[in-house]
């Protein structure tokens, strides 16, 4: 083995540096130039948030109308336990197909990945760019799917009942709102975790020689 | 930083010592290099030829420490690359060597000034520094009209010629070109080996190139014939027999 001496005389070093600010440029440019098919991963997360945010905000809007008037709600509470259990599956099921797009994403880059590791990128360097990219498809798919539920539960709730606007209890449910884009986010990031690890280990060479 | 640039002025830049390296395909072990032992001096251009499958591309990968050897040590700039961990792997490609493949290898989706930045931002530097240096090596290898172009919306030589740019970005001691004139046409092929040997004379770096182009057998001070794993001859440029102008059949 080699004496701490020798590097020191040729100057090896550690590397270790990716700013943030230009990992999250990378990641933006790379969803940008893909953007349709973002769109297409995204439509996962937002279609199981959406699920998500029009039923917590359905609860809130069902919790103040009673409030209100508490003869107006009959049959909310046993309908929503089994929302729950749907919820749980299309989010276990909106996971999944985020880490399948990772997987196919990380296919697609081998050479890209391969590259940027000869001009000196860290595991997890690569590790970082995949996960800064599923974060920012997952928030923005997230944002889109708790609007989209939220106005959705708020109009139901105002074909069924009268003063739905007056009576809801908005700071609740602005809260669950976010609560929703957080849930979306973390999800998005957790099922990009075994992709961008499988990209982040992939030696050099390996990555050159697949061709595609 | 300034004495990575001038390379310290070791005698060695590159040297193997016995390298060998096995591949497991299956049940099979295939033996790629079968003891390989070559030294290159610093500011040398050194041409590695040999058929296809004889090798070349292995050794390559091994000097560029993009693969490990099975057996044997090389050494760059004297450090035995074998006793590096990752980050000083990473360290040593970021600023030790540049690299240059057959198929380009630039990122698509960054602009031509972009993908010669990223080995200065892995680096450390800051953006703004590393733009105007990259502008710079655009400029030095005739593309400095072309900077915010993308990969696809350049010719084959433009692209190579991008690459070469991103190679200097961090001052390597040595670039490593791998069939770089393999996907060029006659004439661009030219250029960019004219471009090699004159970043070879400018910039006093070392170019290793992995090839079985002869217009390459021109401008090398030293060929290295590599054939079936095993090292057949070192050549020096004024021991060289052959005519390279009518091998090729071309004008001018």
């Amino acid at each position: 083995m080699l004496s701490q001496d020798a590097k020191k005389r040729a100057g090896i070093k550690r590397q270790i540096r990716l700013p943030n600010s230009e990992a999250f440029k990378i990641a933006l440019r790379s969803i940008k130039i893909r953007f349709w098919r973002s769109i297409v991963t995204m439509a996962g997360i937002i279609l199981a948030i959406a699920f998500l945010s029009y039923v917590m905000t359905a609860g809130w809007v069902e919790r103040g109308v009673q409030a209100a008037d508490e003869t107006a709600v009959r049959d909310g509470v046993q309908a929503r336990a089994t929302q729950f259990w749907l919820i749980g599956i299309s989010l276990l099921v909106c996971v999944v197909g985020i880490t399948n797009a990772m997987l196919m994403s990380v296919t697609e880059r081998y050479r890209e990945i391969g590259t940027m590791k000869c001009l000196g990128a860290l595991d997890w360097f690569v590790v970082k760019l995949f996960l800064i990219e599923a974060m920012l498809q997952g928030v923005v798919g997230s944002l889109a799917g708790a609007c989209i539920g939220f106005t959705a539960a708020v109009l139901a709730g105002m074909t069924q009942y009268d003063g739905v606007l007056g009576s809801l209890p908005w700071g609740a449910a602005l809260l669950s709102l976010t609560a929703s884009v957080a849930v979306g986010g973390v999800l998005s990031v957790l099922g990009a975790v075994y992709p961008a690890r499988r990209a982040g280990k992939m030696p050099p060479a390996d990555a050159m020689r697949t061709e595609i | 930083m300034a004495e990575v640039a001038t390379g310290l002025a070791h005698e060695y830049a590159v040297k193997t010592l016995n390298v060998v390296k096995e591949y497991e395909m299956g049940k099979q072990t295939l033996r790629a290099l079968k003891g390989i032992d070559v030294e290159i001096r610093s500011g040398e251009y050194i041409s590695i030829m040999g058929p296809s499958g004889s090798g070349k591309s292995t050794l390559f990968n091994m000097i560029g420490g993009l693969d490990k050897p099975t057996e044997g040590k090389v050494y760059i700039d004297e450090v035995d690359i074998s006793g590096l961990d990752a980050y000083e792997l990473a360290w040593l490609r970021c600023r030790k060597i540049g690299y240059i493949f057959q198929t380009f290898n630039l990122i698509p989706v960054m602009t031509a000034l972009e993908n010669c930045t990223l080995p200065m931002i892995f680096a450390g530097m800051t953006t703004q520094d590393a733009m105007d240096k990259a502008a710079g090596l655009l400029a030095l290898v005739g593309l400095g009209d072309r900077i915010r172009h993308k990969p696809l919306e350049l010719s084959g030589g433009q692209q190579q010629r991008v690459a070469c740019a991103r190679a200097l970005a961090n001052d390597p001691a040595i670039i490593l070109a791998d069939e770089p004139t393999g996907n060029l046409d006659l004439k661009t092929g030219k250029e960019i080996i004219e471009l090699l040997r004159r970043l070879n004379k400018e910039k006093g770096v070392t170019i290793i190139s992995a090839t079985h182009d002869l217009k390459m057998l021109d401008v090398s001070d030293r060929i290295i014939w590599i054939r079936d794993g095993m090292v057949d001859k070192i050549e020096r440029r004024d021991e060289l027999d052959i005519e390279v102008g009518t091998l090729e059949g071309e004008e001018a």
